[in-house]
């Protein structure tokens, strides 16, 4: 990990009509840096790391990336800074009308303008990588568990070697055992390539495992970050509820009464 | 009397909202047909969607449809039928029957289809994934199924036109014992290259109407498989009112003088 910031984000805000979701978001990503930012349901974890992604436009606030300023970014500029990033999705979107191979080589043949043939060769030597067989490129996804829709997924998201890898709930849905495999692999991809990553999640097992630096988000703010070995003695009585997933504390869950 | 107005007032200005936002997507769509990268993959695909697989049904539509005509005709024309079942057919046929009934069933099969596969892809986050795929999500999407179908739609037209002036053939030569060689000389005095024509642009803009409006309705689909559904039916029903609509404007233009 160095010193060098490769995404400084600061004072982002968004609202959906009446409601806020970020109120000045700010963290930076320091190259080499696996940053895990865990809150609750509809803190504004994934709004956050859409507006990085360019998905959504943020209300007020900057973006830079390797210094240029990505929130002024748009169509040709846009995609090409889209070429630093890898993304993998929650739900793993998989294109369900394509191939396993042609999934993970779309980046490639598509995004770079790579030939098929050459695309298929790494697309099924990142298959390798996440432990899937060649076998399985042929599938559809439709075929495959949710495990290894996941594996596909970071297949995906490390073929065009990003240079920063965005991991939005990547365990979620997932056997502690599968969950696990998947988080030795998203640390072992990241050290491979040598990468910056964002992880979004609410799995601290996870968190403990993959950060090096932990950021949680509470009400659209950052309310806290430091080192993650820091996250057990952080000082800071929402954290402490987060982590330990009590429900009595300052965090106020909003639950109707039956 | 106040509340009245004013509720008319917010549907109206929702109404220019929703003429807005397609207009812009509709120019969006086409400024990006004439502009790289060009994906003829895809759009080599759409055709075969779009236009093979809608053979059967435009084809099945359309032979009843003549067999209809010419029956119905033949019993409103007591005398001179035989020129009339001809010449109704033919130009029936070509300039309205052939591109609204092509374009109302292949609204009901593409349009479907399409609101329905790129709503998917919305709700799923697939539309997202291409973008940070470094892919425009609109020209990988959109344009290939708005070309298709502008292509499509008059090629499935023209076979539409001939299967159903061969529907009224049959049922004048088989069921109404008219002369063939007599009713298909009719018909062949009939046929002018300007009906034909004018039925192949028609069905060029039905064949963008179509692809329009599924593309516009799934791109813009939310709330998971409710909205995928909402979706599906707007596309459908929004294409089949369109297409109506500007066939008056079209057959206006094209006819009034």
């Amino acid at each position: 990990m160095s010193d060098r910031v490769k995404i400084a984000v600061r004072g982002l805000k968004k609202s959906f009509g009446s409601k806020v979701v970020l109120d000045g978001v700010d963290f930076d990503l320091h190259e080499g840096e696996s940053l895990v930012i865990i809150g609750g349901s509809g803190s504004g974890k994934s709004v956050t790391v859409k507006c990085v992604l360019g998905l959504m436009e943020p209300d007020a606030g900057s973006i830079l990336i390797d210094g240029v300023e990505a929130t002024r970014l748009a169509g040709a500029e846009r995609l090409g800074l889209m070429h630093k990033f890898g993304m993998l999705f929650q739900g793993a979107a998989l294109f369900d009308s394509l191939p396993v191979w042609e999934n993970v080589a779309f980046g490639l043949i598509q995004g770079k303008g790579m030939n098929r043939a050459r695309a298929r060769d790494i697309a099924i030597q990142k298959l390798g990588a996440v432990g899937l067989g060649p076998e399985v490129g042929m599938l559809s996804p439709a075929e495959l568990s949710g495990g290894m829709q996941k594996r596909v997924a970071l297949a995906r998201a490390i073929a065009a070697e990003p240079e920063i890898i965005v991991f939005d709930e990547p365990t979620t849905g997932l056997d502690p055992i599968m969950a696990d495999v998947i988080n030795d692999l998203i640390i072992k991809c990241v050290k491979d390539l040598g990468a910056s990553a964002i992880s979004i999640t609410h799995d601290m097992v996870s968190t403990r495992k993959i950060a090096n630096r932990v950021a949680m988000i509470y009400k659209g703010r950052i309310i806290w970050s430091d080192i993650a070995q820091r996250i057990d003695h952080s000082g800071n009585q929402f954290v402490d509820q987060f982590i330990h997933g009590r429900a009595d504390g300052p965090i106020q869950m909003e639950i109707r009464a039956l | 009397m106040l509340d009245f107005l004013a509720s008319i007032g917010r549907i109206f200005i929702l109404f220019l909202q929703a003429t807005g936002r397609l207009t812009l997507f509709a120019v969006t769509g086409i400024s990006h047909c004439f502009r790289p990268p060009f994906y003829p993959r895809l759009i080599g695909r759409q055709l075969v969607d779009m236009g093979y697989y809608s053979l059967p049904v435009v084809g099945l539509t359309a032979i009843f449809t003549g067999m209809v005509l010419a029956l119905q005709t033949h019993t409103g024309f007591a005398i001179g039928a035989e020129t009339a079942v001809a010449t109704v057919v033919v130009v029936s046929f070509t300039r309205e029957l052939g591109p609204v009934i092509a374009g109302l069933m292949v609204a009901g099969r593409i349009g479907a289809a399409t609101a329905a596969e790129i709503g998917t892809m919305r709700v799923t986050e697939q539309i997202d994934a291409l973008s940070t795929l470094s892919t425009n999500p609109f020209k990988y999407l959109v344009v290939p199924r708005l070309i298709a179908g502008t292509i499509a739609l008059p090629l499935l037209v023209f076979v539409a036109d001939i299967i159903g002036m061969f529907g009224g053939f049959l049922v004048a030569t088989y069921t109404l014992d008219y002369n063939p060689r007599g009713f298909i000389g009719q018909m062949w005095d009939t046929l002018s290259t300007d009906d034909v024509v004018s039925g192949l642009i028609k069905s060029a803009v039905f064949g963008f109407i179509v692809a329009l409006m599924g593309c516009y309705n799934g791109y813009h689909s939310k709330g998971g498989a409710q909205g995928v559904g909402s979706a599906t039916t707007y596309a459908v029903v929004s294409a089949a009112i369109m297409i109506l609509v500007s066939d008056y404007v079209l057959t206006a233009l094209f006819f009034s003088s």
